[in-house]
């Protein structure tokens, strides 16, 4: 059975809420990040719309010395991070060596890799920054993390592109439930919406080219045509159990599973059987008791139709005759797809659904695909007593991520 | 603006605080560069004067670094 672990502390920057209590209150309301992008000029771009993160202010966490070095994909996870530790009071009751960190991105600091390639061609070598390798590098949300907070214990970045917010929170609570850990700051973070990756992910034809920010990031809706781009970072604390009820910490939920496989079959497109999401949901949930009509799942749902189809095809196959009564939506039609930190954000959400009882809204639902035939939450939030939250992450190179929380008992 | 001024204004605009702040006197560590930011320092005073600064253990403070670029720009 191992170690009971807990959810002690939130932190979130997202494009509907630069922290946890204004992201709920766009999760409850049904708020739309998707605008038009203003990062670059889009005029020869086939994408115009993106759910970028609005009105961060860096120096919340960073001083201009600090900030200047820092990627903002890295200053996005900070700033969670910042958020999540302070809500937990976690710092000073833990040994430095029992705390982890497990914060991972899915594309690293790629604004600071483009800055430094062009400083590269118009001045040479010398142009180069001597902070770009470290501002960049993928890993360095967590070790810039560890450092701020002390955190001596394993410190690992996981990279599995949109199922990394799943996978560092769920190999951080195996840590946790195996002893190998007391706590750990686990989350993902993300600040990609540039030129270059928007071109590449339109040309992979995996992206929305809709004008409309109403009518772009639409999944389980047959007028879907791809994902929108989102960004930002969420990072929980997760703790052991004995150990955050002994210092009377305040428990948002209680992970009770999490399943991690691999489809092995394709860079981007999912096995269309989706034997390997459903192997991982059933992982996931194998020794928790559940009412289907009492849970929440939050989809993947990204806006693709090969995404709708067989995460749907998943639901049905791991839940059985149970799919039917699932309460289900896609909280990226607010967000947009914010890549690494999708899978703890989307986490969040379950743990709203579980404490108040809202299950958040797939917004802009206006036309359902009809071979898709669960209950979505159309448009907006529905009150539901959910005891148990389920949340998908699928990601390209076949990773499959579940997460099951419940409320603490 | 003479070498000194330069320099505190780069400083001061680089650390976010006033050029009033800084002196000869000021140990770039007590002012919270690292060793990576003393470096792009150097290579942005190198760009902005036009010198080649050899990175040396010695130039600790503003006053250090004024007298080694004074004495390279002759």
């Amino acid at each position: 059975m191992g170690r009971r672990v807990v959810i002690t502390g939130l932190g979130a920057v997202t494009p509907i809420g630069n922290d946890v209590p204004s992201f709920f209150e766009g999760l409850r309301t049904g708020k739309n990040g998707v605008a038009a992008i203003t990062r670059f000029d889009t005029s020869d771009s086939k994408c115009k719309v993106a759910a970028e993160v609005k009105d961060f202010d860096p120096s919340r966490c960073f001083n201009k010395l600090t900030a200047a070095k820092t990627d903002l994909y890295v200053q996005y996870a900070v700033c969670a991070a910042d958020e999540a530790v302070t809500d937990s009071g976690i710092i000073g009751n833990v040994d430095g060596d029992e705390l982890g960190v497990y914060v991972g991105s899915g594309v690293g600091g790629i604004n600071t890799l483009c800055e430094e390639h062009e400083k590269m061609l118009s001045m040479g070598e010398h142009g180069i920054s001597p902070h770009f390798v470290p501002k960049m590098i993928i890993n360095i949300a967590a070790g810039q993390i560890a450092i701020k907070y002390k955190a001596t214990g394993s410190a690992i970045d996981i990279s599995t592109a949109c199922a990394t917010g799943s996978n560092t929170v769920g190999e951080a609570y195996r840590a946790i439930k195996d002893g190998y850990l007391t706590a750990a700051i686990a989350g993902g973070s993300e600040a990609a919406v540039t030129k270059l990756t928007i071109g590449g992910f339109v040309n992979c034809m995996a992206l929305s080219q809709s004008t409309d920010p109403n009518a772009a990031s639409l999944p389980f809706d047959s007028r879907r045509g791809g994902f929108v781009l989102g960004e930002g970072a969420a990072i929980m604390v997760l703790e052991e159990y004995e150990h955050a009820k002994a210092r009377g910490a305040k428990m948002y939920a209680e992970i009770l599973g999490y399943g991690s496989t691999c489809d092995a079959h394709h860079v981007t497109a999912p096995d269309p059987s989706a034997k390997q999401t459903i192997r991982a949901i059933r992982i996931a949930l194998d020794g928790v008791d559940y009412d289907p009509a009492k849970t929440y799942v939050n989809a993947h749902g990204t806006g693709t139709k090969l995404n709708d189809k067989t995460e749907t095809i998943a639901f049905h196959e791991a839940f059985g005759d149970g799919a039917g009564k699932l309460h289900v939506s896609s909280t990226k039609s607010m967000t947009g797809h914010m890549l690494a930190a999708a899978g703890t954000a989307e986490a969040m959400a379950c743990v709203l659904a579980l404490n108040e009882g809202i299950v958040p809204p797939t917004i802009n639902l206006e036309s359902p695909d009809p071979e898709l035939d669960l209950d979505y939450t159309p448009k907006t939030a529905v009150s539901a007593d959910i005891e148990t939250a389920v949340s998908t992450s699928l990601g390209f190179g076949g990773h499959n991520a579940c997460l099951v929380l419940g409320r603490v008992k | 603006m003479d070498v000194l001024g330069k320099i505190k204004e780069m400083l001061a605009d680089k650390l976010g605080m006033s050029a009033d702040e800084i002196t000869e006197d000021s140990k770039f560590s007590d002012l919270g560069l690292d060793s990576l930011d003393l470096a792009e320092m150097l290579m942005n005073v190198e760009s902005e004067f036009g010198v080649t600064v050899e990175t040396d253990a010695s130039l600790d403070t503003v006053g250090a670094l004024v007298k080694k670029l004074e004495s390279l720009l002759g």
